[in-house]
């Protein structure tokens, strides 16, 4: 629209800039050659094939009723409901049911642990802040893998309280409620609200919770979507923790039961595809809504441990 | 709001890089006297990871002392477990492995991170669309990457990977049942899906080059070849090492990938030291070793850790 506009000294100058556009991106793409045009779209439609096609194959598959495991496609053949009838007779519903309640709850939890962490380390001044700090960053040296073995016997046995949450779904939900990276974030953020604000809910007598819900909360929504992206992803991507944590497989998650699916040669790649198919699309959905989130949190620096 | 989303981003570096928090300015009284409601924010947090962090490392420093056993009570054998383990031929192929795997997966994961970053650079629609779909694999738990690409390495002749190097020519290669090609079969699908999660932070960097220095490189008349070598990569070098440093630590404790795709096998040929810790410790119950592979896997960790970053801050001295 405004180019019609445009004078022609403008116009023109536009064009060479267009070719020099090569001076945009270090790969040098010029934008009006078709030259490049077409080496950029073959390239395009390569990456999308491979980085893209197989997770398509999982969607399509899952509703295509294909017997064996060489006919992956991406276009249904016979598309049917049949896959997940099948694995719905081995339970499949269960298993996402107790995904989608760990993943859920225990981000609830997450959030909920980090905006109070948070805002104590970058609100408060007290006494062993530095301490602190460096213990929400050691964590960050103990991932779940170096501490699964000792933790599972722990999780069979909890210290002073002398019972077991192996086999509940607190034994995978409240190890992931703190995490160091969301606590960083939260605190990162809250940094940057401006004092006078809060100053000025204390003298209107606020309470400390109270200025955290009403003032500080609806403040940091950014943060918020960072702390969600990252901790449902890392919740739902857990696969040793379930394993070890579980007692009998009925406690088992969705990623982890795909394998013993897989292995049960009765149902077939189809209803292996339809498990698949539910341990993708909750990750597929966040991802696509907090999309913005996920790169705000990766670019900022902030190292996820 | 935006505003503050903005202003918010360099400290969240701070923060990751260990920089204590800024004092806040000095509220009134009446907050100051109310020192012991920081500690009441801080509880959760601080009870969460004392449970379910540091008494279970605790715990494990212990096992790795102790021949376990649940019915008989444990007894102390000293330095026995970590004897045990690094004296075993199989935690010894699962070091060599670990290595590989982690080497080979790391650097393919950023150099290929590095090129999807080059190709998908601009500001088009089409090209946002790209990079969404491209980056797909990363969010998709590893469970779900390994079974699809289980159907994908399917090893008979019409399995569809081999129908792929049929076309060039190749012969059908058994993926993940023959020992030689096992590794590098699992250290593709690694690739596959952390190769995105790079590219997106060099993306970020690629953003950051000043527009100015390709223009001198071009009057120059250097080759694009020289201009992403004297240009592009030392402008990217601090997002290079964060990424290289952050695969590598990753790469020690690969465990998913390999347990879904191969389980360690076939013949031990893809078995790493996280695969080996869980055999010994939920397959065989030997808690104690497989408490003393996982502080060992600790300490490596941290010492990888530590002296990456001293040398990074080292070199932003310079």
């Amino acid at each position: 629209m405004s180019q019609s506009f445009s004078p022609p000294a403008a116009r023109k100058r536009r064009q060479q800039k267009s070719v020099e556009g090569t001076l945009d991106t270090a790969f040098g793409w010029a934008i009006g050659d078709p030259k490049s045009m077409i080496v950029r779209a073959v390239f395009c439609a390569l990456l999308l094939f491979v980085f893209a096609g197989p997770i398509m194959t999982i969607i399509v598959g899952a509703f295509d009723l294909n017997p064996d495991p060489t006919a992956l496609t991406l276009w249904p053949h016979n598309p049917s409901l049949e896959n997940f009838r099948v694995a719905t007779g081995r339970g499949i519903w269960g298993y996402f049911a107790n995904s989608l309640f760990i993943a859920g709850f225990g981000l609830l939890l997450q959030i909920i642990v980090a905006v109070m962490a948070g805002y104590a380390l970058a609100r408060r001044k007290f006494y062993g802040q530095t301490v602190v700090l460096g213990i929400f960053l050691a964590t960050m040296m103990l991932p779940e893998e170096v501490v699964a073995v000792p933790l599972a016997v722990v999780l069979g046995d909890l210290p002073l309280l002398g019972i077991s949450i192996r086999g509940t779904i607190f034994a995978i939900i409240l190890p992931v409620a703190a995490s160091a990276f969301s606590i960083l974030v939260m605190a990162a953020f809250m940094r940057d609200i401006p004092e006078e604000i809060i100053e000025a809910a204390r003298i209107d007598g606020a309470s400390e919770f109270r200025i955290l819900l009403q003032v500080i909360l609806p403040m940091s929504l950014p943060a918020l979507g960072v702390v969600a992206i990252f901790g449902f992803n890392g919740i739902w991507d857990q696969y040793l923790l379930p394993l070890v944590a579980a007692n009998r497989t009925d406690d088992y998650t969705i990623t982890v039961i795909l394998r013993s699916l897989r292995a049960d040669i009765e149902v077939g790649t189809g209803a292996l595809l339809a498990g698949a198919f539910l341990a993708l699309i909750p990750s597929l959905i966040v991802y696509l809504l907090l999309q913005k989130s996920l790169v705000r949190g990766m670019t900022s620096g902030a190292i996820k441990g | 709001m935006t505003d503050i989303s903005s202003a918010s981003q360099p400290s969240a570096t701070s923060a990751a890089g260990g920089t204590p928090p800024a004092a806040p300015r000095r509220g009134r009284v009446r907050s100051q006297s109310r020192w012991w409601s920081a500690w009441m924010f801080l509880a959760p947090a601080l009870l969460l990871f004392i449970y379910f962090k540091f008494v279970p490392m605790g715990e494990g420093i212990r096992m790795s002392f102790q021949d376990v056993s649940p019915f008989l009570g444990n007894s102390w054998v000293g330095w026995d477990n970590y004897t045990t383990v690094l004296t075993n031929a199989r935690f010894h192929q699962a070091v060599w492995n670990t290595l590989v795997l982690g080497a080979g997966q790391s650097i393919g994961a950023v150099v290929i991170g590095f090129i999807l970053a080059l190709l998908l650079e601009g500001p088009s629609r089409t090209l946002w669309f790209v990079r969404t779909a491209v980056f797909l694999p990363v969010v998709t738990a590893s469970a779900v990457v390994g079974e699809i690409w289980r159907i994908i390495y399917f090893p008979s002749p019409d399995g569809f990977m081999n129908k792929l190097i049929g076309l060039v020519g190749i012969d059908p290669i058994r993926y993940l049942e023959d020992t030689s090609v096992a590794l590098y079969a699992v250290m593709t699908v690694g690739i596959w899906s952390s190769a995105p999660y790079y590219m997106v932070i060099f993306l970020a960097g690629l953003a950051g080059v000043d527009r100015s220095l390709y223009e001198a490189a071009a009057i120059d008349g250097a080759r694009l070849r020289h201009r992403i070598i004297n240009v592009t990569i030392p402008a990217l070098r601090p997002a290079i090492m964060i990424v290289s440093i952050l695969a590598a630590v990753r790469a020690l404790r690969i465990f998913t990938d390999v347990w879904v795709l191969t389980g360690g096998g076939p013949a031990g040929s893809t078995q790493v030291w996280m695969t080996q810790i869980y055999t010994q410790g939920f397959e065989r119950n030997n808690l104690g070793v497989a408490s003393a592979a996982s502080i060992l896997l600790l300490i490596a960790s941290v010492l990888l850790t530590v002296v990456a970053v001293y040398f990074t801050r080292n070199k932003e001295g310079a």
